[in-house]
């Protein structure tokens, strides 16, 4: 029985070191393609062994930072004030919800749930974003619609409430006088921290990647794309970047190196992804358990 | 006497509202935020039965029966945006939950806890990037002149280079595989909780009695997966008229050669809304999936409940 569970073992390492590679050497395609010089890249494409590594896309980028670092920028405005204003939102709403006398509750939370089973879709949304609210070409387009508050991390989050804070200590704290909002700040979230960071995770991530917001609302206001809009925008016409902010690099006269600059970009995107995910890794797995549980 | 009685109730009820005002107020910004995005857009359904003018707006736009029904279910594009949602959803409910049990299932069979973290570390990167990076790696290999696979693998080997980007019939694998390589390690996560949390001592019982590895697999481990499997199936069938935006969108890079394998109803809502100016035909799609999407979620609960009632969702 035991030569079963060894060899099972060596299987697993292996399958599981081809599986690790197949997640990760994508990403190393990119990043080894961007740090090909641009004559190779032209003659050959994109590869894991280049014949010449080269600088070209990042010193092109470089030169022409403005464009970039405005997008890399408005990233992170947005996921910031973002996931600040979603983790307010949420927490605030779930709480309440939580509080098992509140009068209405169970309609308020028959509400959250109702939004999950059932939505208008894409048109009376941007129809009401636009027409009734005028987002359109603002900041609150990559901010407001769909990604502020999820009826599911709401509901996640007042089943944590419900389940995992003792009401005992809400009584005793209500009996010594304290208000709701002093119980709130100074007891229930302390005793929330894995909840509050989780939710913040998954948001964060979410705003960090939106860009479908994007495409949807921001149309004449290039200035707003964030990291993940311009990638999109590039995607479809690489002379997006030619013809907006880096026409002064044209007519110096310096070729755009087209084929490189577009996985640079993208290397540039995911970097701080990939710097904060190992520290993070154990947040993510655990959010996604507690996502899966039902609310 | 009925009278007082409901009086004193009214009247203790308004207590209750006043005294629970901190909270109200607490729930506001939440509360309002949901009437805004998620319920005020919903009259707007009804566009499906209107000629939709900009300048009159959903309201004042006039009726035009189901004349939009009509004009959707009369073109070609009806039949292969179904035909697409659905089909592709099915595949990656049956491959996808397959593959996620067989990963997390061999996940458990890793004996050093520090290397089970080190593979959930890596099987899990998919899925923190977003589709247009997604976008840009798939590029990479299938580019047509500087892509990888046609460059350094078909060339070489002396066949011509394949452009992937027109050509349509190599689609159904390729959004197959990207799905599922961007989802697995997600799924994975999700049943190995389930499975580290089945009591060691049904498998050392099983060993005790003979038990082949793969008995105790079927016999122990997919038996006692069963609720999960259940209830992420349920929910994905609920969303089975939904599609990923970014998967059917941006990796294909929008390529109008491809939509015949690639244009599902997220796709042709968006493209009616934002690009073809065809709003009637796009909010008529849209009703039916919002719609028929609310009965196959009420429904497949239902079926649920009525099998196994723990298993249902709500």
């Amino acid at each position: 029985m035991e030569l079963y569970g060894k060899k099972i073992n060596i299987i697993a390492n292996a399958v599981f070191c081809i599986l690790a590679l197949s997640c990760l050497l994508p990403l190393l395609l990119l990043v080894i393609s961007s740090f090909t010089s641009e004559k190779i890249l032209a003659q050959n494409g994109y590869s894991f062994f280049p014949a010449e590594f080269g600088l070209d896309a990042y010193q092109y980028l470089w030169n022409t930072r403005a464009q970039l670092l405005r997008a890399y920028e408005m990233t992170i405005v947005v996921t910031v004030i973002g996931t600040l204003g979603s983790l307010l939102v949420t927490t605030l709403f779930a709480y309440g919800l939580s509080r098992k006398t509140l009068p209405g509750r169970y309609i308020l939370s028959f509400m959250i749930f109702f939004t999950m089973l059932f939505n208008g879709g894409i048109i009376p949304s941007y129809l009401m974003w636009t027409q009734v609210f005028h987002v359109k070409d603002t900041l609150w387009a990559l901010i407001l619609p769909n990604l502020l508050m999820s009826g599911f991390s709401v509901i996640v989050m007042r089943t944590y409430f419900a389940t995992s804070i003792p009401s005992e200590i809400l009584e005793a704290a209500t009996l010594d006088g304290a208000g709701e909002w002093r119980m709130l700040i100074r007891i229930v979230l302390p005793l929330s921290k894995p909840i509050l960071s989780t939710i913040a995770l998954l948001s964060g991530l979410a705003y960090w990647n939106d860009w479908i917001n994007g495409l949807y609302y921001l149309v004449k206001r290039t200035d707003l794309y964030t990291i993940q809009n311009f990638l999109n925008r590039l995607m479809s016409s690489t002379d997006f970047l030619m013809n907006s902010a880096t026409n002064s690099a044209i007519s110096a006269g310096i070729r755009v190196p087209s084929i490189g600059i577009r996985m640079a970009i993208a290397v540039i995107a995911i970097i701080p992804i990939m710097i904060i995910y190992p520290f993070l890794q154990q947040g993510f797995v655990k959010g996604i358990v507690i996502g899966s549980v039902k609310g | 006497m009925a009278n007082q009685s409901q009086a004193v109730k009214r009247k203790s009820l308004g207590k209750e509202i006043r005294k629970h005002l901190p909270i109200y107020l607490m729930i506001a910004p939440g509360f309002i935020y949901m009437l805004i995005n998620n319920y005020f857009p919903l009259p707007g359904l009804m566009l499906a039965f209107k000629r939709f003018k900009y300048s009159l707006g959903i309201w004042g736009s006039t009726w035009n029966g189901i004349s939009n029904l009509k004009f959707l279910f009369r073109s070609p594009d009806s039949w292969i945006i179904i035909r697409n949602t659905l089909c592709y959803n099915l595949v990656f409910i049956v491959l996808g939950t397959v593959f996620s049990i067989a990963v997390a299932i061999l996940l458990n069979e890793v004996r050093s806890k520090r290397k089970q973290q080190v593979y959930q570390t890596f099987i899990l990167i998919p899925y923190l990037l977003s589709y247009v990076i997604v976008s840009y790696i798939v590029y990479a290999l299938l580019g047509g002149d500087n892509g990888m696979i046609n460059n350094q693998i078909l060339r070489p080997l002396g066949y011509a280079g394949i452009s992937w980007y027109t050509q349509a019939q190599y689609w159904p694998f390729i959004l197959v595989i990207v799905q599922l390589w961007k989802s697995f390690g997600y799924c994975s996560i999700i049943y190995f909780a389930s499975v580290i949390g089945i009591d060691r001592t049904f498998y050392e019982a099983a060993v005790v009695d003979g038990a082949s590895p793969w008995q105790q697999i079927t016999h122990i481990t997919l038996p006692l997966l069963k609720p999960v499997i259940i209830t992420l199936t349920l929910l994905s069938i609920g969303r089975i008229l939904y599609s990923d935006f970014g998967l059917f969108y941006q990796v294909p890079m929008n390529s109008g050669m491809l939509f015949s394998a690639t244009n599902t109803i997220d796709t042709f809502v968006y493209r009616g809304l934002l690009e073809t100016n065809d709003i009637g035909r796009a909010s008529a799609a849209g009703f039916i999936q919002s719609v028929l999407g609310f009965v196959l979620v009420l429904t497949s609960n239902a079926v649920v409940r009525k099998v196994e009632k723990e298993n249902a969702l709500f």
